[in-house]
């Protein structure tokens, strides 16, 4: 899930989402840290993710770990879609995943966990 | 016998049953080929269970479960598997194959069979499906010669022409005495195996029992041209060899010598009838006058009625055993057809044994002939109407009545594209007159008309039309009733195709008809995104010039795009452009390995592998290897393409290891791009002392030319400085093998799951013409193959084959030569090292970083172990055991890791 805002917002405000309700927000980089439908690993709170801007700015993160063989490796896949879906195939043996639930479309199989991401002045934050 | 219903005996062996249980018939067969195979296939199919059930036995002399005779030949060239059918039919209770279980004794009087190894096999019904054996030539000499008929035969002809090339240092030569099929078929067979093969036939022209005269004219101008040399019209009348016993020639009746390294027999096929006839002479000797006896054919074989019954209650014959009308039939399509009938009578039905067409169709790449029905025009009336061009090797007749309506029988050499659609067609009427079915004659306008329902369309496995159009349409007895849309999915369900295979394009046309009928596309799209198939695509953007993947998916695509489309469009910009893979967007199309310029391992980890052209390679570029590994600590091994590989690197320290082995004046090897991998060379002439050609200097100026051109699939070469063939060129993309005047040139070898050996495309080329032909193969390759299919496959499933792609690579028939030779002289211009362009940008360095917030940390779910002095990846549980989450190990290269990119 992304919300893009792209309206400059007050560092205060920045400040006070790190926290909303139980999540938190954690700034990762910035937005043109990213390019478009290249992934990129991060290191949030010791845990890798992946992450990936796609050509509208929207940004998903899903986690690192390719379930079907534990490598790392996720975010060196390559994006695409399925129907109306933005998808993320694993580069190791080509499971696709739903980029917005982690779900699991060419098959069976255990679905990635996916993280919900926010820009919030051009700083691309996940809740994790 | 009448009704095998009632002819099951109460032998003495047999279970005394109750009244209400019949009992269990007994069912021997002895043989174990295709006509042994099939009879079992047709018995379990119709149920083993029914009225008592039935226990087959089949007793076989063979070591192998039944084998596709048929197909031998693919045995030459590669270990194929030519098991028929699935293996675990074997398997089905009720059902017992022994193998290596020769029968040596029948007594039909007590119903035994008796095995060479002290067997006795009580029966109820006994079938006889002991084939043939191949004839032996009466001539002195004949115990040097060999034939050609079991994979055992082959076997040894494939082991023994490469021992020759070894001993002699030359290209040996093989005399096939036999100009009929299976002559022909083996003198092919020793070509493909590197061989120069002779045919010898007493009689002026080839498959002269097939062939008139004017097409075999045809045919010999065919096989001359194919590189056979023929000797026809005159008998062999001794083998003779040197005083060593070693085979030298053929010496014939003209007292010519044809000089000949090995000599294979190929003059005809006995019936294996001596089991029957031991038991005719057996009654004759205890005076049973009266019962009933086998008769043996004319020429030989068992005798049967049109039920297959012979004139012994209980015992069948069925295959190339049986003499019916006069005659032993040595054709697949026959013994199918009787199998299937035992087994119908067996399980008390009516079917008959309809006769049958003798058709037979060459199975030989670029020697086209056919021939079928009453080929010879010995009807009363009979009319032929003939075209023939001797000069090109042409030769089409259509035999008809009278009347010109009803089709006859035919001949086609050179070119049998008609024989195919008129096949089926045989004793019909003729949809149209019968001149437009000589397509060579350039007025065949045949109509495209429908085969009737009950038109054979695979004679082999007597497949009907209609058969085929039910399954297609889901109303047939294929399993689950699931209307098949393929060509593999029909041959699974009515086995129509799954011998001999000349009916296949025929399928394919039928199955193309009813899909269109049925309002489905045959779709040849790639995915989801993009409807065109691989070549419609790479047209298209040539055409169109088009350089980016949103211009093409513009104009061709939906969506975004998948793992499928990206890397296909990469791959054809790569191809047409040879431009940075990594630049203007295409980045992100490419595949894992091309995303990285590294080819990614279980682990995540990247394996590093630089260009070592032709395999050759200097100590002092080796020491730099050596060096790299060492301070990197990567795991290292030699490649089956003569180069090292480095595993075990991480992804941010790809630019510096390449950095490192580009200053010491090497280059990227581009072991990850679907693209020329390498090619592979023996010493040659340089050093070896059988060395006819510098294997070596060709295999590096082939690699040079050729490099970081991406296909397809990936694609390799292989050079050999002689026929010896040590770089193993056969198993090649390309292979290029050295003769005392040249280079033969071989293409479409594959390793890998479906193993393919080259065939040869030219011979004896300079290295002008050399180059100029693989520069054609491959462009044309690269335009026209799908998406992952390798040089094997494309040039098998090619329209024409191996024979098309030697006429746009050698003859130039689509005139586009010098287009293919000008994109491949563009790629060559335009070629780059990949990862020195990589290490001058910074912003392409950028990417090479482990995380986007901490280019600094380490991937500490990379973990290696140490094992035979080397790393390797830990285990999920060796890693738990270690710590889960422990940076890596000191073992991974500290110095290095902590330099960070
Ligand atoms: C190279 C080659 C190419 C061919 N190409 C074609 C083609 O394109 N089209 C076509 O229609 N036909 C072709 N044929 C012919 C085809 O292979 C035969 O017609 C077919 O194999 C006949 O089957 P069968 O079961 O009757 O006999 P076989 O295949 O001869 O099988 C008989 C089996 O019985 C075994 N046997 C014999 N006696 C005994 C015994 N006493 N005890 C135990 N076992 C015994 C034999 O060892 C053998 O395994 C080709 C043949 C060859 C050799
Ligand atoms: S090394 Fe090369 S030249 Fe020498 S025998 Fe082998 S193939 Fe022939
Ligand atoms: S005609 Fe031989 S397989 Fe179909």
């Amino acid at each position: 899930m992304t919300i893009t805002a792209p309206a400059p917002v007050d560092p205060a405000e920045l400040e006070r989402s790190a926290t909303d309700g139980l999540r938190s927000w954690h700034s990762v980089c910035s937005l043109d840290d990213l390019e478009p439908n290249w992934g990129e690993a991060a290191l949030v709170e010791g845990r890798q993710i992946a992450l990936f801007r796609l050509a509208t700015d929207e940004v998903f993160a899903v986690e690192q770990r390719d379930p079907a063989t534990e490598a790392h490796v996720m975010a060196r896949g390559i994006v695409g879609s399925r129907g109306d879906r933005p998808t993320i195939a694993s580069p190791l043996h080509k499971q696709v995943y739903d980029l917005r639930t982690g779900e699991r479309l060419d098959g069976p199989g255990d679905a990635l966990a996916a993280f919900e991401v926010r820009v919030v002045n051009g700083i691309v934050q996940v809740a994790a | 016998m009448s009704n095998p219903r009632q002819s099951t005996p109460a032998t003495d062996s047999a279970t005394p049953t109750a009244d209400s249980a019949p009992a269990v018939r007994r069912v021997v067969v002895v043989g174990g080929g295709p006509a042994a195979h099939r009879f079992v296939e047709a018995m379990a199919a119709r149920g083993l269970e029914g009225s008592g059930g039935f226990e087959v036995t089949v007793l076989t002399e063979e070591a192998h479960l039944p084998y596709d005779r048929v197909a031998l030949s693919k045995a030459l060239l590669s270990d194929v598997d030519l098991t028929l059918g699935e293996a675990e039919m074997w398997d089905t209770p009720g059902v017992t194959l022994k193998t290596g279980a020769k029968a040596v004794r029948l007594d039909s009087g007590a119903r035994v069979v008796h095995t060479e190894d002290g067997g006795e096999h009580p029966y109820d019904e006994l079938v006889l499906a002991t084939g043939s054996s191949a004839a032996r030539l009466p001539i002195a000499g004949a115990d040097k010669s060999y034939v050609y008929r079991t994979l055992e035969d082959v076997w040894f002809l494939r082991a023994e022409i490469a021992r020759l090339a070894e001993d002699l240092g030359r290209t040996p030569a093989v005399a096939v005495i036999g100009g009929g099929l299976l002559g022909i078929e083996a003198a092919a067979g020793a070509q493909s195996l590197g061989a120069e093969a002779a045919i010898i036939d007493g009689s002026p022209w080839p498959m002269n029992r097939q062939l008139d005269e004017g097409a075999g004219q045809a045919l010999t101008r065919l096989i001359g041209a194919k590189g056979f040399t023929m000797h026809g019209g005159v008998f062999p009348s001794e083998i003779v060899a040197d005083e060593t016993g070693a085979v030298t020639g053929v010496l014939m009746a003209d007292e010519r010598v044809i000089p000949a390294d090995l000599v294979v027999v190929a003059i005809g096929v006995r019936p294996r009838d001596e089991l029957v006839r031991a038991a005719v002479d057996e009654a004759g000797a205890a005076g049973e006058n009266g019962s009933a006896t086998f008769e043996v054919g004319p020429r030989g074989g068992v005798v049967i009625d049109e039920t297959c019954a012979t004139g012994v209650d209980g015992v069948w014959a069925i295959g190339e055993v049986a003499s019916f009308g006069g005659m032993c039939l040595g054709l697949v399509a026959p013994a199918n057809t009787m199998a299937e009938i035992v087994a119908d009578r067996l399980h008390g039905g009516e079917a008959t044994f309809p006769g049958f067409d003798t058709a037979t169709k060459l199975k030989l790449s670029g020697v086209d002939v056919a021939s079928f029905g009453d080929a010879f025009a010995q009807e009363p009336g009979a009319l032929e109407i003939v075209y023939a061009d001797p000069a090109r090797g042409v030769y089409q007749k259509v035999v008809t009545t009278d009347d010109a309506r009803t089709l006859l029988g035919g001949i086609f050499v050179g070119d049998a594209t008609p024989y195919l659609s008129l096949r089926p067609l045989l004793g019909r009427e003729l949809p149209a007159e019968p001149g437009a079915f000589l397509s060579a004659a350039g007025g065949g306008d045949a109509p495209e008309t429908e085969l009737p329902d009950d038109a054979i369309l695979c004679s082999c496995n007597n497949v009907a039309a209609g058969t085929l159009r039910d399954a297609v349409n889901a109303c047939g007895t294929c399993e689950g009733k699931d209307p098949v849309q393929d060509v593999a999915g029909l041959k699974a369900c009515t086995r129509a195709g799954t011998q001999c295979g000349s009916c296949v394009p025929m399928i394919k046309k039928l199955l193309e008809a009813e899909l269109t009928k049925s309002g489905v596309t045959v779709s040849k799209a790639l995915c989801e995104h993009i409807s065109l198939s691989r070549q419609e695509l790479f047209d298209a953007i040539r055409v169109l010039e088009l350089t980016s993947f949103e211009d093409i998916m513009s104009r061709y695509g939906t969506g975004s795009g998948c793992d499928i489309c990206k890397p296909t469009i990469a791959s054809i910009l790569a191809s047409q452009h040879s431009a940075y893979v990594l630049d203007a967007g295409r980045g992100t199309l490419q595949d894992t390995n091309d995303r990285a310029l590294a080819n990614m391992q279980k682990d995540g980890t990247y394996s590093v592998v630089p260009r070592i052209p032709g395999g050759e390679i200097t100590p002092e570029k080796l020491g730099v290897i050596a060096a790299v590994a060492q301070k990197y600590n990567l795991y290292t091994k030699i490649t089956g393409g003569q180069r090292i590989d480095m595993f075990g690197a991480r992804l941010e320290q790809l630019p510096e290891i390449w950095k490192e082995l580009i200053d010491a004046g090497m280059e990227s090897g581009q072991a990850y791009g679907k693209s020329l991998r390498t090619v592979k060379s023996c010493v040659g002439s340089t050093w070896c002392r059988y060395g006819q050609q510098d294997s070596v200097g060709m295999a590096i100026q082939l690699e040079l030319r050729y490099r970081g051109l991406r296909s397809p699939h990936k694609l390799k070469l292989g050079v050999s400085g002689c026929a010896r063939e040590c770089a193993e060129a056969r198993g090649k993309d390309v292979g290029v093998i050295a003769t005392a005047d040249g280079w033969n040139l071989y293409v479409g070898g594959n390793g890998g799951a479906t193993p393919a050996h080259a065939q040869l495309l030219a011979k004896d080329l300079d290295d002008e013409t050399l180059i100029k032909y693989i520069d054609r193969y491959f462009m044309y390759y690269i335009r026209t193959a799908d998406r992952l299919q390798r040089t094997a496959r494309w040039q098998e499933e090619l329209d024409g084959g191996l024979e098309h792609v030697r006429q746009v690579v050698v003859e130039d028939s689509l005139g586009i030569a010098e287009d293919l030779e000008a994109a491949m002289a563009k790629h060559v211009d335009n070629y780059e090292d990949e990862w020195a362009a990589t290490l001058a940008d910074p912003e392409r360095l950028r990417r090479f970083r482990s995380f986007v917030n901490a280019p600094d940390a380490l991937d500490d779910s990379i973990v290696h172990v140490a094992e035979r002095d080397q790393i390797r990846p830990a285990t999920e549980r060796e890693k738990v055991s270690l710590g889960a989450s422990i940076p890596v190990r000191p073992s991974a290269a500290p110095s290095a890791l902590s330099e960070g990119v």
